[in-house]
């Protein structure tokens, strides 16, 4: 074991509540860092992919290359990636994101090109029929319905960045991930266990809002399963 | 420019190639415990997708785990590891393991539902048994469903070893720590371009390996592919 966490503490259990209730105010700013770092991360990441999706669906061409380079950006490991980052951004909130976004890009560029691909042919013929040009039909007819499976992409790229963001403690950043981290380093489980606690609530609390704001903007598809 | 050469410089120190924290024994603790918990991840797990998918049961169950499993930090599930067994080797072992779990179970679960159920009529009409359905019809169709969920989880495994250098074990992550406790950016630098090739490395050998699983009836036929290279050339023709 490290160093005991608290002196005179001989026994260290799960959760103590006397800690939490004395540091409320520090849990609040970890669980406010934990969601900006996820909102900016998500939110630049569908800013990124809905063009390179887009670009990927229109040109089949470019579909390899995007594909190829997002997919080495998500297979690299996050300390690696924001390594690679840190000698030319140093410690910084700049740092984490472009790693966290980095991440969001190949989930979210995938379900964009898989679900603008499934729009059924006859549905792309009629509006053509009827006239649409090609921006107008891409915005009314096409996006409309390839929303829940791009729903589904930015649910995943949610609770995957909401995992990562705790990573981003080792770089100073960290939300929620800094208590695991303070957990870890004075070997006192309370802010290890509430830092788990609220990070996985945190991602159910997103995952199940985003699922039923896509029931709610795209009332035709509820019943049908999206993946 | 001199940044680069730093990082050059210290790749070609040979201090940097011999004894316990050279990077010949790093990679091979890095390789060793991947490997060794993503043998006991698949040994566990595979046979609860298999059968799950098998019997058609717990379909739920087998889904979830992987949500569930994204949403667990695995920096989390590290710290938690050291706080029931201690630092070391052992709470990395627990830790990769219990991450390496769900994807398989899965993807192995969703492979066995893959079959289809005409297939079955058919083994079974064919005179095959139990046992023989699993091992000569289910499981081959499920195989490449089977190594993706092998793939994820190794991906996964190798990247999260390099952070079990925070709980004092070796492997890779051991550069990318203390180079970023000593401020040492050359070496930050050159475990993290290490870790990075191992990652990508695994990554498309795994994925040539779920190629190759993929039985030769259910690998698209030469005409489709053909079909595939056209429509890259004729592309935008108003195909979909």
């Amino acid at each position: 074991m490290l160093a005991t966490g608290v002196v005179g503490v001989a026994e260290d259990p799960w959760i103590r509540w006397d800690w939490i209730s004395r540091h409320l105010d520090v849990i609040g700013a970890a669980l406010i860092q934990h969601i900006e770092l996820t909102v900016i991360a998500v939110g630049l990441g569908v800013l990124i992919a809905v063009p390179l999706g887009l670009l990927a669906w229109r040109r089949r061409l470019f579909r390899g290359p995007v594909f190829s380079l997002t997919g080495i950006l998500y297979t690299i490991p996050s300390l690696a990636l924001f390594s690679f980052l840190i000698p030319f951004t140093g410690l910084t909130v700049l740092t984490a994101e472009i790693g966290l976004v980095s991440y969001t890009l190949l989930i979210l560029i995938r379900n964009i090109v898989i679900g603008l691909d499934s729009v059924p042919a006859e549905v792309r013929e009629a509006a053509r029929g009827m006239g649409y040009r090609r921006l107008n039909q891409l915005a009314q007819v096409d996006f409309p319905l390839a929303v829940p499976a791009i729903i589904a992409g930015i649910r995943i790229a949610a609770v995957t960045t909401i995992g990562l963001v705790t990573v981003t403690a080792l770089i100073g950043e960290g939300g929620l991930g800094s208590l695991i981290l303070d957990g870890l380093i004075r070997d006192f489980k309370t802010p290890l266990v509430v830092g788990t606690v609220l990070s996985v609530g945190l991602a159910v609390v997103a995952d199940v809002s985003l699922a039923s704001l896509q029931r709610v903007i795209t009332p035709w598809s509820r019943g049908r399963a999206v993946i | 420019m001199t940044f680069i050469g730093q990082v050059l410089q210290w790749f070609l120190d040979g201090a940097h190639w011999q004894g316990d924290g050279g990077i010949p024994h790093r990679l091979s603790e890095h390789i060793a415990m991947s490997g060794i918990s993503l043998l006991a991840a698949a040994v566990i797990a595979l046979p609860i997708g298999i059968i799950l998918g098998h019997v058609g049961r717990g379909g739920n169950l087998a889904i979830n785990i992987s949500n569930v499993g994204r949403a667990v930090p695995s920096f989390a599930l590290l710290v938690i590891a050291v706080e029931l067994v201690g630092i070391g080797a052992v709470p990395a072992f627990i830790a990769l393991v219990a991450l390496g779990i769900p994807p398989i179970v899965t993807n192995s679960y969703i492979g066995m539902r893959e079959v289809d159920a005409d297939v079955l009529e058919a083994a079974r009409g064919m005179g095959m048994r139990g046992r023989m359905v699993l091992s000569r019809v289910e499981l081959p169709i499920a195989l490449p469903f089977i190594m993706a969920g092998i793939r994820t989880s190794a991906v996964n495994i190798v990247a999260t070893a390099t952070l079990a250098a925070l709980v004092a074990w070796g492997g890779l992550g051991r550069f990318i720590v203390d180079g970023l406790g000593q401020q040492d950016y050359p070496m930050l630098y050159a475990g993290a371009i290490l870790v990075a090739i191992l990652s990508l490395i695994v990554e498309f050998t795994l994925a040539g390996v779920q190629r190759m699983a993929t039985p030769a009836g259910l690998r698209p036929s030469k005409a489709i592919q053909k079909e595939e290279r056209g429509s890259l050339i004729r592309r935008n023709s108003g195909r979909r």
